[in-house]
């Protein structure tokens, strides 16, 4: 079946230009709607598989709540008679357009990661795995967020797996899958984490990590040799960045960072990253190391992937407010029993936080005597909670509104709760914040 | 039936459907009840039967003679057990089953049970259907192109420690199937059991739900 031309009107949409023509779809604007229309390339001679994920598509992208993070799908034709797909135009620029100007800044690269991450965050805390991230399916809107697109080789975890059965060879684009897609895993998340890094490696370094396999012996690679670090390529690269992109490019997934959440987190907030033995990486791994992984990789079996993100609490973010003014030892032990019993529950960071008004002189970041002040007595907060640094975070933020600075950190770090004492602004934050907040109070005296 | 305390009352709600419209199929207890196919039954199976044997007047006998084991409506086929042979009452337990309930029927989907847990397959191009544990209130779309077999699961009996019962609700117009499970008064139903003299590992089932 040929491809229609533009100006065929299909169903009543009326096709517009031609943006895109692949082995799988073509792609047409639709005339005087904010919309495109995706019709599968079916019929004698083109894959079974294209219908299959024509199908899937259609049933991951329904089932999708609505979110400026994934297109919306607003209608759809019989997969037997007129199979098509109409869904939302996403305008903005794709990852491919930065591609071509790497290696970009740390900043830059961290702000793209940061927007990526927190959508497919999106995507996975509706048990969505996307499986096909690449530079061409990333669309940054004005607005600075980041949208996916085509879902057709994703998974939801709710939804029969349509392409289970459907393919022999690793399935999705082989720049950036995750050593656990090749075995033919496709139901955990962190797969996108591993193509998350994959792409933030190439933007910060403008090198592709894995080259461009093509053969399933050159995607095999992954299974055991690691890439150059970033730093081996592009000296400037901070060691924050570049633990976070090789945190996400392990080769067991069970190894890489628990959620997309914990990626955005650290983008967002480079100096609170904890940095380990991947930060100061000039070389790649040794010979014998690398002989006794590939050894081991003859019969790589992946780790199990992680429950539905519906059974576990899905935000590893735990911000814990303390008033600046806060010295009462009885209060604050009740707050580490609060704490305590999270992290007892799930693996959750624990982010300590004080807001001070803004000082006028103060333009930036610099620390002052005051800030130091602040973080030495965060920092003596959390110490009795006995928890390993990379489980902890501290934070000054400086504002002349606490409880707005304390929402707006919320938001923008997708927090899951907020542990905090009842002073005058817990009344604001309980209304109004994204999230749950218990108010602690310190036990009674006897 | 076969099961619980309460045969008649079962009985007469789904005469009441049946009046009204409602597709109903013969199961093996049904059958057992009727003095038909009891070989293969255990001891307490048989216990139970043969006390709901003794509660069900002739009206309720006629009914269930009455039953047919398959019924074919449009697309869809309703089923106790395999559609391969309904009357040898086969469990859907696995990929090879399915492949044979489906290839037994030209039906689109076909709707069954016997199996008690909830599960759904689907003919996939090449090998046996694929299998698929439903989350309950998620809709599926069962796209018309492939062949389906939805294991309702049971209502009152499970098998997976969740005491609920079972349903399953198919939206023909937009091609979409959503399992459920509902909760009910099975401690109640336990009691009734307990009290009527049944086997204590029937009323043990229904509270611990396996």
């Amino acid at each position: 079946m040929r491809a229609p031309e533009p100006g065929v009107e299909i169903d009543g949409f009326r096709l517009g230009e031609r943006i895109h023509v692949g082995s799988m779809a073509s792609i047409y604007r639709l005339e005087g709607l904010p919309l495109i229309m995706k019709i599968p390339r079916l019929g004698a001679g083109e894959r079974s598989a294209n219908v299959v994920s024509f199908e899937q598509c259609r049933m991951v992208l329904g089932a999708l709540s609505q979110s400026p993070h994934h297109p919306t799908l607003v209608a759809y034709g019989d997969v037997e008679t007129t199979p098509y797909l109409v869904m939302e135009y996403i305008e903005g620029t794709r990852v491919d357009q930065w591609l071509g100007r790497a290696p970009l800044s740390p900043q830059e690269t961290a702000r793209l990661g940061h927007a990526l991450a927190l959508a497919l965050h999106e995507i996975h805390r509706q048990d969505v795995i996307h499986l096909d991230l690449k530079a061409t399916n990333v669309i940054y809107r004005a607005s600075g967020q980041a949208a996916l697109i085509d879902f057709g080789l994703s998974c939801h975890r709710h939804l029969p797996d349509l392409l289970a059965a459907e393919f022999h060879s690793p399935v999705g684009n082989w720049v950036y899958m995750a050593p656990e897609q090749i075995a033919g895993e496709r139901s955990d998340p962190r797969s996108d984490l591993f193509a998350l890094g994959a792409l933030l490696y190439e933007l910060a370094t403008g090198t592709r990590a894995f080259g461009t396999p093509d053969s399933v012996a050159q995607l095999r690679r992954r299974l055991y040799r690691d890439p150059p670090p970033p730093r081996a390529l592009v000296r400037a690269t901070p060691p924050w960045l570049q633990e976070v992109i090789l945190h996400c490019l392990e080769i067991d997934a069970a190894q890489r960072p628990t959620s997309a959440a914990e990626v955005a987190f650290d983008l967002a907030n480079p100096g609170q990253v904890a940095i380990t033995e991947r930060a100061e990486r000039t070389k790649r791994e040794s010979f014998q190391k690398v002989a006794r992984r590939w050894l081991r990789a003859r019969n790589f079996s992946p780790s199990a992937p992680p429950p539905p993100a519906t059974d576990l609490a899905p935000l590893p973010v735990i911000v814990v407010a303390i008033g600046a003014q806060e010295t009462a030892e009885p209060f604050f032990e009740a707050l580490r029993e609060a704490a305590r019993r999270r992290v007892a529950a799930n693996a959750c960071r624990i982010a300590c936080m004080t807001v001070v008004p803004r000082a006028a002189a103060l333009t930036d970041d610099t620390p002052t005597g005051r800030h130091i002040k602040q973080l030495v007595s965060l920092r003596r907060w959390a110490r009795p909670l006995g928890l390993p640094e990379e489980r902890l975070t501290y934070h000054v933020l400086e504002s002349d509104q606490p409880a707005a600075a304390l929402l707006d950190y919320a938001t923008v770090n997708e927090v899951e709760e907020i542990l905090m004492g009842a002073g005058k602004e817990a009344a604001q934050i309980v209304t109004q914040a994204p999230c749950s907040v218990t108010v602690v109070r310190a036990p009674p005296l006897s | 039936m076969g099961y619980g305390a309460d045969p008649v009352a079962v009985l007469e709600l789904i005469e009441a459907h049946a009046a009204r419209g409602a597709i109903v199929v013969l199961g093996n207890h049904d059958a057992a009840t009727l003095g038909r196919n009891v070989h293969g039954m255990n001891l307490q199976a048989l216990t139970a039967i043969a006390w709901t044997r003794k509660r069900l007047g002739k009206r309720h006998v006629d009914f269930l003679n009455a039953l047919p084991l398959t019924v074919r409506e449009d697309e869809r086929l309703y089923v106790h057990a395999s559609a391969a042979v309904p009357e040898r009452w086969t469990y859907v337990t696995g990929r090879r089953q399915a492949a044979q309930s489906l290839e037994a029927t030209d039906a689109r989907m076909t709707f069954c049970g016997h199996v008690h847990d909830q599960k759904l397959y689907y003919t996939v191009a090449t090998g046996y259907p694929m299998p698929f544990r439903p989350i309950p209130g998620t809709p599926i779309p069962t796209g018309r192109h492939r062949q389906w077999l939805a294991i309702v699961g049971s209502a009152g009996q499970p098998r997976d420690r969740n005491p609920a019962a079972c349903y399953a609700l198919a939206d023909l117009a937009r091609s979409r199937l959503t399992f459920f499970r509902v909760p009910y008064d099975h401690g109640g139903a336990a009691q009734k059991i307990r009290a009527a003299g049944l086997p204590e590992r029937l009323a043990r089932r229904l509270e611990r739900g396996a």
